[in-house]
This record gives C-alpha cells, sequence and structure tokens, in this order.
C-alpha cells in the first residue's frame, strides 16, 4: 500500500525542484513563471492526498479553486511579458530596473 | 512491492526527473515539454489518489491550455538564450543547497516517522460505482456556491486584464477606429446639408418630332 507519507515526500521534492528552479533561472521570466505552475501543482498534490487519506472531499475542492486562480495568473503573467517584450525588447530580468529598487 | 507501489514510483519518478529536466534545458519551449510530462504523471499520481475528476482536468486545462499558452508566447518573443543562461553555474551551489536544507526540514516532519502507513492507514478502496465528479459537485454547488460563483467572476477579470493588457492601440492616421460615442451624439446639422439649385426643366420636345416622322 502507498502510504501518506510517500504523497506528501513526493510533492516536496517537486516543490524543492521548482524552487531551485527559481534561484537558477533568475534571468529567464518565462521559466520563472514555469516554475511557480510546478510549485502550485506541488501544493495541490499535498491537498488531493490529504483529501484522499481523510476522507474529506473538501481538499480536492480546494484544489480546484487553486487550479482557477493559477490558470488566471498564467494568462495574466503572460500577458505583462508580452508587454514588456513589447516595450523593451528584452526579457531579461537585469534589464528591468527602470524602477531602481 | 505491490504492483500499485511501482506505478505510484514509476509516475513519481517521471515527475521529478521532467521537473529537473525543465528548470535545467536551455531552450524554454523544451522546458514547456518538460512541464508537460510532470504534468501528465502527476495527473496519473492523482487518479491513483482517487482524485479522478481533477486528474483529468489537469491534463485539459494545464496541458490543453495553459501550457500551449505558454508555448505560443515562447514562440512570439524572440529571444537571446545565450544572454538568459548567464550566471546559471553561479547559483547552482546555493539553489542546491537551500533545496536540499529544506527538503531534510521536509522530511524530518512530513516523513514516513509522523505520516507513515502506521500512523495513517491506507483508506478502504471505493466501490465500483463511486463517482469522484458527484463526490466534488455536491459541496461545490451547495456550500461552496458563493466561491464558485468568485471564482468565475476571476477568470472574468483574468480575461478581461489579459486583452486589456496587450491590445495595441496604432497612432490615430494610420489605422480608422469607429467612434460610437460619436457616432450615437451625431445630430442632423452635422450630416444633413441642405443645398439650394435651380430646378431642371425636362425637354420632351425632341423625342415627340422623331415620333412624327415616323
Amino acid at each position: 500500500m502507498i502510504a501518506l507519507s510517500d504523497y506528501l515526500l513526493f510533492g516536496a521534492v517537486l516543490f524543492m525542484i521548482s524552487m531551485a528552479g527559481i534561484f537558477l533561472n533568475r534571468k529567464n521570466v518565462i521559466v520563472l513563471l514555469m516554475s511557480i505552475e510546478l510549485l502550485l501543482l506541488a501544493v495541490n498534490t499535498n491537498l488531493v492526498a490529504f483529501s484522499h487519506y481523510l476522507n474529506d472531499v473538501t481538499g480536492q475542492i480546494f484544489v480546484f479553486f487553486i487550479l482557477t486562480v493559477a490558470a488566471a495568473e498564467a494568462a495574466i503573467g503572460l500577458a505583462i511579458i508580452v508587454l514588456v517584450f513589447r516595450n523593451r525588447k528584452s526579457i531579461n530580468v537585469d534589464d528591468l530596473d527602470s524602477l531602481k529598487g | 512491492m505491490s504492483f500499485e507501489q511501482f506505478i505510484f514510483y514509476v509516475l513519481a519518478a517521471i515527475a521529478i526527473i521532467s521537473g529537473l529536466m525543465m528548470i535545467t534545458v536551455k531552450n524554454p519551449v523544451k522546458a514547456a515539454l518538460w512541464l508537460v510530462l510532470a504534468f501528465i504523471s502527476t495527473a496519473g499520481l492523482w487518479i491513483m489518489a482517487q482524485a479522478e475528476f481533477l486528474g483529468l482536468v489537469l491534463i485539459l486545462v494545464y496541458v490543453g491550455a495553459v501550457m500551449v499558452l505558454f508555448l505560443f508566447v515562447v514562440m512570439m518573443l524572440d529571444i537571446n538564450m545565450a544572454i538568459l543562461k548567464e550566471g546559471f553555474t553561479r547559483y547552482l551551489p546555493i539553489g542546491a543547497l537551500a533545496a536540499i536544507a529544506i527538503f531534510a526540514l521536509m522530511y524530518m516532519v512530513v516523513g514516513p516517522e509522523h505520516f507513515g502507513l502506521d500512523k495513517i492507514a491506507a483508506p478502504a478502496a471505493k466501490p465500483a460505482d463511486y463517482s469522484n465528479t458527484t463526490e466534488i459537485a455536491i459541496p461545490l454547488y451547495t456550500e461552496h456556491a458563493y466561491a464558485f460563483i468568485l471564482a468565475a467572476v476571476l477568470l472574468l477579470v483574468g480575461i478581461v486584464a489579459a486583452i486589456a493588457l496587450t491590445l495595441r492601440r496604432r497612432p490615430s492616421g494610420t489605422v480608422l477606429y469607429q467612434n460610437i460615442e460619436k457616432q450615437n451624439r451625431t445630430e442632423k446639422s452635422e450630416r444633413l446639408e441642405m443645398v439650394k439649385m435651380d430646378a431642371v426643366v425636362e425637354q420632351p420636345a425632341a423625342e415627340d418630332k422623331e415620333e412624327e416622322k415616323k
């Protein structure tokens, strides 16, 4: 039988991979967005696993709403990337320093 | 190792390897395709946890819509990969170190010691006529109906925001736009001009003469 800890550890590994991805691809905004998608997937896996093992469907409803929010976030994020590329001809994060932050 | 465990570990290994490939490949198109593979194998894991509806939604919505959107955007942008991959090795040690350290902490919290089979037993298998979709739908439309409507509004706002952000207004003169407000506000005096001119009198005399000759 598969233990709950297997699902949780799988989610933790995915989470760590995507976190390392954010560290490594600090210049490429598109891969950063993809890493965030993978991060949300890892969290959703935890919710699905708990929902299964605790026999409570609320976890799956939570995942449903997270998927909705993530889809909207990806659409707007990509729209912003297109806009930035149109105005600055680059999506390198280092070039986006107009605010001098 | 049972067959179920074997499937679980194969799917988990595919998802993890494709996640690693996603963050390391140079080409963002390949990264998107590796992410698709990670999504599909994770959907398999969700289906193994008897969340069939969400597993299929993950494939349809994520692989079918969101990742295709990513691929469209990657193809639209002309990206110089060499510059974007600069500093990859510089951040590799710190990234790997942070990942491993946090994973070690997480292992202590969610590892088999606290969430093993002896702590939380696997639930009994559902009967053959069990429907995961019905199980989700009933609380979704009753208890969480308000949140459901809110999610719909959120998606609408997402559509409006994405279109409003990327809509390009060309400078006037190059393209003609329809100004509906101005059209509605228009009055008779702007469109209609009364011109005085002399009346033209028709002269049917020539025609009559020709008929007389015949």
